[in-house]
């Protein structure tokens, strides 16, 4: 793949591994653990052996202290082979880097090593029943009892909840403030009393993955569980993650894109109808050319916007038009192939029928689509009245 | 604003030469000349006095030496103004072109100092009432004449047809010999017996911009008039320069996003309606962060694909691609920032209703969408 972004040989090296892996180990299990709802342990100590978690966590904590391209490689290749368990990226680029970036020393020390070699599983609950990307409004709250809090809610839709060891949850700490009484907790469900899961949710797509309810019943956990030490800091460090996070989604989105496009050209040109090749078709060749374009132009927005990140210069609004742009884009591409597979497309069997029912989500989760045009819409008015 | 390795300090300042050029020369014109239909040569001779043509061509003769990012300058300057019909563009950087990279020493010579100068003004007539994007398909004719040719047939929509002197003419020298058979003439218009210009065609937009059928009986054309000295090369000729014409295109395509964008966020967030502005309706914000974000594409894939042609790498396929995926992007946004105008969009002293009257021609015109669509089609 050419590309402006700086990758090295070490990079590809990691590529051609991380391919092994998910087209050897990951892809032909997924039909197992769709029956199953979600991956095994076994697969996540695998991965950590392999160095395909955290890949960017510090070397002082067991990781490999990587670049945002080690990630980049490891979600490109995920969705190339078509795996979409074990939600890996979840782990190692949502949950691991609020460690990372806000935990204490001593909340480094506990989690990271054993978050790098899959022993601890991370999922993070910031969703609620009654809210979803309106963080500010959730209910769950966090009360102070002598060293200890004790949390009272319930979360929805938390991907990897039935897996997951450790859970970051969102509560109010201060339920009066909105957004700054919002705090973050490192919760290790396995050791405390009132957490239970809740069934696993069906889903339209991506049934190899687990989502759960989560229930907090006056579940006490130690003060030390409070992320980076310090009340109400929670909605700044969620907002402060939102860019990295929605510019994963898009490079999830760019892979889902190449992937759907490669499978559609091949079954265009072996299938017949009316006596020629469907790739010979006038309608054929515009809508894979439409295609085609606008794959050329998502991903070269994508490389600046990725160049930019790394520079640290990528601000709100542009991953936000990254976002609902890319997975506008997957979505509508993703069902023009589904059309020119006729009613093979339809098919699970097909994996084109599956990359439609899997890819829906996109478009919702990250902050919603329409979260994000109202992101973009204020700052273009905004920069109007400044003019 | 713009962001390139290529993009220097003295692009900058020759921005600031072209908005002057912009604000002074074509601002308090700008109304006259859409009644009119047409610049005036008076204009050109301006233009090339203050350095605003043949910016691409080579100072040895006479142009500005410059690169494809002088060439986006004054398309950005001018769709600032909101006068997308200024062909200088046309002139400079896709007819000069042709002179420069075919021509004979002679024809260089000759031409290219008048056209940077603007004391010629220059059209390119290929398009036939019967062959638009199917240029094989021609039947204007070149037939030798002693040293010579004499042409004849008939051109349509030929952007510059009334006020250039100096066409670039493609005629067929062997009628049977397909692509192979096509020829690029350059006939100077001023005493040509036999040279006819049609009427100024009325157009949907562009207004100022003459639009030309142009008719050739039986005129004379000297030996020296056949770009490059050699016959049949035509075809070629046309299809290598079309990669960077289409490029040029999508660049007033992105400006105008761009522009159109920025108007509107003024007028929603200026404008109220039961009791609060445009802006804080939610659809206002949506659509315009839907417009934002398609301006905002456009703008990185284009200084990538400019860079991309400076560096040497960009071909036909490319080239289909930027050109269709602009111009549409620019219809929709202008569709939709005429929509937030509500009525006054639809008044023509709004510059939104010129936008979006203008746009309608980049999805037809440099080869039509659908003509770049098979050419990507084809690749696959």
């Amino acid at each position: 793949m050419i590309s402006d972004l700086p990758y090295t040989d070490e990079h590809n090296i990691f590529r051609a591994s991380a391919r092994k892996f998910f087209e050897t180990e990951c892809a032909p299990q997924q039909p197992a653990w769709e029956e199953a709802g979600m991956a095994p342990r076994t697969i996540w100590a695998r991965a950590g052996e392999m160095g395909f978690l955290c890949s960017r966590v510090s070397p002082d904590h067991g990781g490999a202290g990587g670049d945002l391209l080690f990630s980049i490689i490891l979600l490109e290749e995920q969705v190339r082979a078509g795996a979409i368990a074990p939600v890996l990226s979840l782990h190692s680029d949502v949950v691991a880097p609020y460690l990372a970036a806000y935990g204490t020393a001593a909340q480094k020390r506990a989690f990271l090593p054993r978050m790098v070699s899959g022993e601890t599983i991370g999922a993070i609950a910031m969703t609620e029943p009654s809210g979803g990307s309106d963080l500010q409004a959730m209910l769950t709250t966090a009360r102070r009892d002598g060293d200890d809090y004790i949390l009272n809610g319930r979360k929805t839709f938390i991907t990897n909840g039935h897996s997951a060891d450790l859970i970051i949850v969102a509560a109010k700490t201060d339920p009066e403030a909105r957004g700054k009484g919002i705090s973050l907790f490192l919760v290790e469900v396995d050791k405390v009393q009132g957490f239970s899961r809740g069934r696993m949710l069906k889903k339209l797509g991506q049934h190899a993955s687990d989502t759960a309810e989560l229930a907090f019943e006056d579940m006490r956990v130690p003060a030390s569980c409070l992320l980076g030490g310090e009340e109400g800091r929670g909605f700044p460090q969620l907002m402060q993650r939102l860019v990295e996070e929605r510019l994963m989604t898009a490079v999830a989105s760019m892979a889902m894109i190449d992937r759907a496009l490669a499978m559609t050209i091949d079954y265009v040109k072996g299938r017949k109808a009316f006596g020629q090749r469907i790739a010979d078709f006038q309608n054929t060749r515009f809508k894979l050319a439409e295609a085609k374009t606008e794959a050329a132009v998502l991903r070269i927005f994508l490389e600046r916007c990725i160049g930019d990140f790394m520079e640290g210069r990528l601000d709100a609004p542009t991953s936000a038009m990254l976002k609902y742009w890319a997975t506008e884009q997957q979505w509508a591409i993703i069902d023009d192939c589904v059309q020119l597979h006729g009613g093979y497309g339809y098919i699970l069997d097909y994996p084109i029928a599956r990359m439609w029912l899997d890819g829906r989500v996109t478009r919702i989760y990250g902050g919603a689509n329409e979260i994000m045009k109202d992101i973009v819409g204020r700052s273009v008015a905004s920069a109007a009245r400044h003019d | 604003m713009i962001r390139s390795r290529h993009y220097t300090p003295a692009h900058e300042d020759f921005r600031q030469t072209v908005r002057r050029f912009m604000e002074r020369e074509c601002v308090p014109h700008r109304d006259e000349w859409q009644k009119a239909g047409r610049t005036p040569r008076e204009l050109w001779l301006r233009a090339g006095k203050a350095g605003l043509l043949c910016t691409k061509v080579d100072s040895r003769f006479g142009g500005g030496g410059g690169d494809l990012y002088h060439a986006l300058i004054i398309i950005e300057e001018q769709t600032r103004i909101c006068f997308n019909e200024l062909t200088f563009y046309l002139h400079s950087d896709i007819i000069a072109p042709y002179i420069e990279l075919y021509g004979t020493e002679e024809q260089q010579a000759r031409y290219l100092p008048r056209l940077a100068a603007g004391e010629m003004v220059a059209a390119i007539a290929m398009t036939e009432p019967g062959a638009g994007s199917d240029l094989q398909a021609i039947r204007t004719t070149a037939r030798p004449d002693g040293n010579g040719y004499r042409l004849s047939g008939q051109k349509v929509f030929i952007s510059n047809g009334q006020v250039a002197n100096l066409i670039c003419v493609a005629a067929k020298t062997d009628p049977d010999a397909g692509a192979r058979g096509i020829s690029l003439f350059l006939l100077e218009t001023d005493g040509a017996d036999g040279f006819v210009r049609g009427k100024n065609l009325n157009k949907i937009g562009c207004k100022a911009q003459d639009s030309s059928e142009l008719f050739f009986d039986d005129v004379r054309l000297p030996p020296e008039a056949l770009l490059g000295g050699a016959e049949g090369q035509g075809f070629a000729q046309l299809m290598l320069r079309l990669p960077e014409e289409r490029l040029i295109m999508a660049m007033s395509a992105v400006a105008n996003m761009e522009e159109a964008v920025e108007e509107t966020a003024r007028y929603v967030g200026e404008r109220e309606a039961f009791g609060q502005p445009l802006s804080d309706f939610q659809n206002s914000r949506f659509k315009l962060a839907e417009c934002k974000t398609k301006a905002r594409l456009g703008r990185a894939y284009l200084e990538h694909s400019i860079d991309s042609f400076i560096d040497g790498d960009f071909d036909a396929t490319q080239g289909a691609m930027i050109k269709w995926w602009t111009t549409q992007r620019q219809y929709e946004v202008a569709d939709e920032c005429l929509q937030l105008h509500g009525g006054y969009g639809y008044m023509s002293e709004y510059d939104i209703s010129r936008r979006f009257a203008d746009s309608r021609l980049g999805r037809i015109a440099g080869g039509t969408n659908e003509i770049m669509k098979d050419i990507i089609g084809r690749t696959l």
